[in-house]
């Protein structure tokens, strides 16, 4: 029997019995039903638009504006285009949520710890601080900011004046605005050197004192040469930068560098409300991490600061980053309530005054429904990347 | 605000997915519900505003039941959809409400690319500034530097650029949501002056803490026609409103009036007794009653009782007719012929 010569190989099936062949097919159709679907509601609407007399396309973003933006990062006229307001509301949005998340890591970790912290005033006051933001709604706390807090500051000829140079009234902060002369490269060139330089320097003292145990003192050094290079380039070339100092005339303040109201508001409610949850998130990563590695890092002598630093955050963050990106998303969607108290995010100025002033509602409403696609898409990558960087690597 | 984005959203939503029935017959729908649904403003004295029991009065919500007494007999069979100047051409677009009466002004492209149509003019308005008295400001000329609250998605956000633009100033748009969002933050000092039509400065000066401080500047930058709109392709429906605004003002040309509407149907006038149906078959020609405009004048009046009802010098709006008069008596108002 053994030597029948034929080996025992079970026959292929059918295709229709086939599983693999089966899921392509049901794949194939899926594909082409969502493609199908898609196809009809474009067609519908390109068709229903015109029946109704409604005109469609993107020519419209070449046309003049024609409206005045309060805050734009990019030049900005009303003689220029849609396209252009587009650019303004996009890059303000940016603005606001990259600030947003950079101050609400930076709460929402200080928070987290002290939630943790074994001085009982400190742990209380971050609970409070945690349950009392986590629980309002945002909306309200954009309202309390702006118009409870902000509002309330004086007109601008009674503004609270900082040494003559800056002014906080309700129209916003007034500053100085640093004017550029020829021979101020070198302080850029400066800056750029000071950081290049500290970076590496950072990086040799991580492998000396991995390899030798010796510490060395990256941190002053560091500020000295990252203060230090700039001030260097402004001495040498004789300070070539001049200030622009806002002064009171007619209505306002003119020249200088102002931060609306809106913006200060809405960063406050969005940093305030998304640390709130960051600390939490925080606090269980930490927590996650089995106490017995605190007290083997304590009982090898580190102390309580480095014990945090080196043993605790570095695998608490294992647990936080999945989380924290959310919401990290989350704040930046949540920056389109910037609409309710008129800070000129995307949502404002393009889905708002853009969309009202061409009717394009369906062109724009799409256009901008891909930004914050985009948008969340890039900060999702960007913090996988990160966390496959921390991830723990099974050997 | 939120409500404008979801709105906005939904009726986009709407454009994209439903939309079969483009060329609608408006007039049978507004009878089959038995009721009309009106966009109108989310509140502006004299124009469109809803007291504490829900009752809207104003001269664009009297135009919405002018419109529902004629089509359906009873003024009060109206639904109001009140609206943002952002949200208001989505909605009438997307079928969520029969006609808009927004204080909305009527411009090229508005008529020509959205889609809609406007029927006439029911209030002839034009752009102005108003400032603190304090200030001692009395030009428009004289606000270079200025910051001015406006409100998103109006023909006064264009106007204003265009004047400052046109007088070389600068000037620091702040944008807000609606009206009554640009009188407070005109309160609280935000701004220096507050832009809008002229008629809604005098309706939004009311609502200011101290109204008596507040004065308008004499400059009107803008001609703002202001009148009801619909969908463009349903011609019918399109009809109907005009002519029941048409039939308002050619009323009170010629001397009809909520009051002696009893009598008038008894006048040997011919005008009137086309007017009134007792003569000639205009109503039926409209897709309408003959008699159509006696619901509208015993309910609602004439143009000239709406006015001095809503905005006029005894209101504490306190407009005067001017513009808005008859051709008969100065002003520009002047309706083609019921014949």
């Amino acid at each position: 029997m053994e030597s029948d010569g034929t080996p025992l190989r079970p026959g292929r099936p059918k295709p229709w019995n086939d599983p693999r062949v089966r899921a392509v097919v049901f794949q194939i159709i899926a594909a082409l039903t969502v493609a199908w679907v898609g196809w009809t509601l474009f067609q519908n609407t390109i068709s229903n638009m015109e029946s109704r007399g409604i005109s469609t396309g993107f020519g419209f973003l070449n046309s003049t504006a024609g409206f005045g933006i309060i805050m734009s990062l990019i030049e900005y006229d009303e003689t220029m285009t849609y396209g252009r307001t587009f650019l303004v509301g996009l890059a303000n949005t940016v603005l606001v949520s990259g600030l947003g998340i950079l101050l609400a890591t930076v709460v929402g970790f200080v928070m987290g710890v002290a939630r943790l912290s074994s001085n009982w005033l400190v742990r209380k006051v971050a609970l409070a601080y945690i349950e009392i933001f986590r629980n309002i709604p945002l909306l309200l706390q954009i309202f309390f900011w702006y118009f409870a807090v902000l509002g309330t500051l004086p007109g601008p000829r009674q503004a609270v004046n900082v040494g003559d140079v800056a002014f906080l009234s309700n129209r916003g902060i007034v500053l100085p605005k640093p004017i550029f002369e020829p021979g101020a490269w070198l302080i850029g060139a400066g800056l750029a050197a000071g950081l290049v330089v500290t970076f590496f320097m950072a990086r040799w003292a991580r492998r000396r004192q991995a390899a030798t145990g010796e510490i060395f003192p990256v941190l002053p050094i560091g500020t000295v040469l990252i203060l230090g290079l700039p001030l260097l380039g402004y001495l040498i070339q004789g300070g070539p930068v001049s200030w622009d100092i806002p002064a009171l005339g007619g209505f306002n303040f003119r020249g200088g560098i102002t931060a609306i109201p809106e913006l200060g508001a809405l960063l406050l409610a969005l940093t305030l409300y998304t640390a709130s949850f960051i600390a939490e998130i925080v606090r269980s990563g930490i927590e996650s991490v089995s106490k017995g590695q605190t007290e083997a890092a304590l009982a090898l002598g580190l102390p309580p600061r480095r014990v945090l630093r080196l043993i605790i955050i570095p695998q608490a963050m294992r647990v936080i980053i999945p989380p924290l990106t959310s919401q990290y998303l989350n704040l930046t969607k949540n920056s389109s309530l910037a609409v309710a108290i008129g800070y000129p995010d995307l949502v404002n100025v393009f889905m708002g005054t853009t969309l009202n002033q061409t009717g394009q509602a369906v062109e724009i409403v799409a256009m901008t429904m891909a930004v914050y696609l985009s948008i969340s898409l890039f900060i999702s990558l960007l913090m996988n990347l990160y966390n496959r960087a921390v991830a723990l690597k099974e050997r | 605000m939120k409500k404008t984005i979801m709105t906005v959203g939904l009726a986009t939503a709407g454009l994209v997915a439903l939309g079969g029935q483009a060329q609608a017959a408006t007039l049978d729908d507004v009878r089959d519900a038995g009721q009309l649904r009106c966009g109108v403003s989310t509140g502006l004295p004299g124009f469109s505003q809803p007291d504490s029991d829900g009752n809207w009065t104003g001269i664009d919500v009297d135009t919405c039941r002018a419109v529902a007494a004629a089509v359906l007999g009873d003024a009060e069979a109206v639904e109001f959809v009140p609206l943002t100047a952002a949200e208001r051409f989505t909605a009438l677009q997307s079928g969520e409400i029969d006609m808009l009466s927004r204080n909305t002004t009527w411009t090229t492209t508005r008529d020509a690319s959205l889609g809609l149509n406007f029927t006439g003019t029911n209030y002839y308005d034009g752009q102005g500034f108003l400032i603190d008295e304090a200030l001692g400001i009395d030009s428009a000329e004289q606000l270079d530097g200025a910051a001015v609250c406006v409100q998103a998605g109006t023909t006064t956000e264009l106007n204003l650029a265009d004047y400052f633009r046109a007088n070389d100033m600068e000037f620091e748009a702040v944008v807000v949501d609606s009206s009554e969002a640009s009188a407070q933050a005109f309160d609280n000092n935000r701004c220096d002056v507050l832009t809008s039509d002229t008629s809604q400065l005098a309706a939004l000066r009311t609502q200011l803490s101290d109204p008596d401080g507040a004065v308008i500047l004499p400059e009107v930058i803008s001609k703002e026609p202001l009148g009801p709109v619909v969908r463009q392709g349903d011609d019918e429906w399109f009809n109907v409103v005009k002519w029941v605004l048409f039939g308002q003002i050619n009323a009170e040309e010629y001397g009809i009036s909520s009051a002696n509407v009893d009598e008038m149907l008894e006048s040997d006038n011919p005008n009137v007794a086309r007017i009134l149906g007792t003569e000639g078959n205009m109503g039926e020609i409209l897709g309408l009653d003959d008699d159509f405009m006696v619901d509208v004048l015993t309910q609602i009046g004439n143009y000239g009782e709406m006015f001095e009802r809503n905005v006029g010098p005894n209101t504490p709006i306190g407009l005067s007719r001017g513009v808005n008069e008859l051709w008969t008596e100065g002003g520009i108002l002047y309706a083609p012929p019921f014949r």
